[in-house]
């Protein structure tokens, strides 16, 4: 038999004042969950882009709607942060940057480059 | 399914497929800005290049599996209610599982 576990769990973001690595960790997680979410819209632009030439004239539209920007926005962060984020996990697998001033330094920088990327990004397309 | 994808498996595959879908990211990236597709012939002409469609085939199989192990993840640290938790999952489940069928009927 598993004995009942009384440990307290306390998981309330809105009430835990996090470090920037617990920042940076879970603006990871929230970054996965945006794109888990937009999977089905992509997959229905990939099927429109594929169908013939004028789905693909409509899936261009929708790639390129204005009123859909924040969410593509959204997306772009989502991609850089998670992507950095990772990168920045997996060279803590292999012991780079687990000491106290560099784990916390790695984990700001992921937080500010991010959007920076996206700033760039959005500054050389429009 | 979650049985099997747990502990070590799980961390060991969501690193694989990190890295895979990483470099894919890249690649497609770097390929749209330096070839930007002209029209439907150029873009489904590429897609539909063997390697290309197996890369994305790939792509699209490892992005539900990373997807699967992380929400999973949250599932479990945010819902702690065990019956709430396996319905969540098994839609969740489901849902990636209808994906990934889609996906192939898009790309073969």
């Amino acid at each position: 038999m598993i004995s009942q576990n009384n440990r307290p769990v306390f998981i309330n973001l809105f009430q835990i004042k996090l470090p920037v690595a617990g920042v940076m960790s879970i603006a990871h997680r929230a970054a996965g969950v945006f794109m888990f979410i937009s999977i089905p819209f992509w997959l229905y632009v990939l099927q429109l882009s594929l169908q013939s030439a004028e789905s693909f004239a409509r899936a261009a539209e929708i790639v390129q709607s204005n009123w859909l920007m924040p969410v593509y926005v959204l997306l772009l962060w989502s991609l850089f942060h998670h992507l950095l984020a990772g990168v920045r996990y997996l060279l803590l697998d292999i012991d780079i940057g687990v000491e106290k001033p560099l784990f916390r330094q790695t984990a700001l920088a992921v937080l500010v480059a991010a959007p920076v990327v996206v700033i760039l990004i959005l500054a050389v397309a429009l | 399914m979650s049985r099997q994808l747990s502990g070590l498996k799980a961390w060991v595959l969501q690193r694989i497929s990190g890295i895979y879908l990483g470099l894919f990211t890249l690649y497609v990236s770097f390929h749209l800005l330096m070839n930007t597709p002209s029209g439907y012939e150029q873009w489904s002409g590429w897609i539909s290049s063997l390697p290309v469609t197996l890369a994305f085939m790939l792509a699209i199989g490892l992005t539900l599996l990373h997807a699967w192990i992380g929400i999973r993840d949250v599932l479990i640290d945010y819902i702690p209610l065990a019956g709430v938790r396996l319905v969540v999952m098994t839609l969740v489940g489901l849902v990636l599982s209808g994906c990934g069928l889609w996906a192939l009927l898009i790309l073969v």
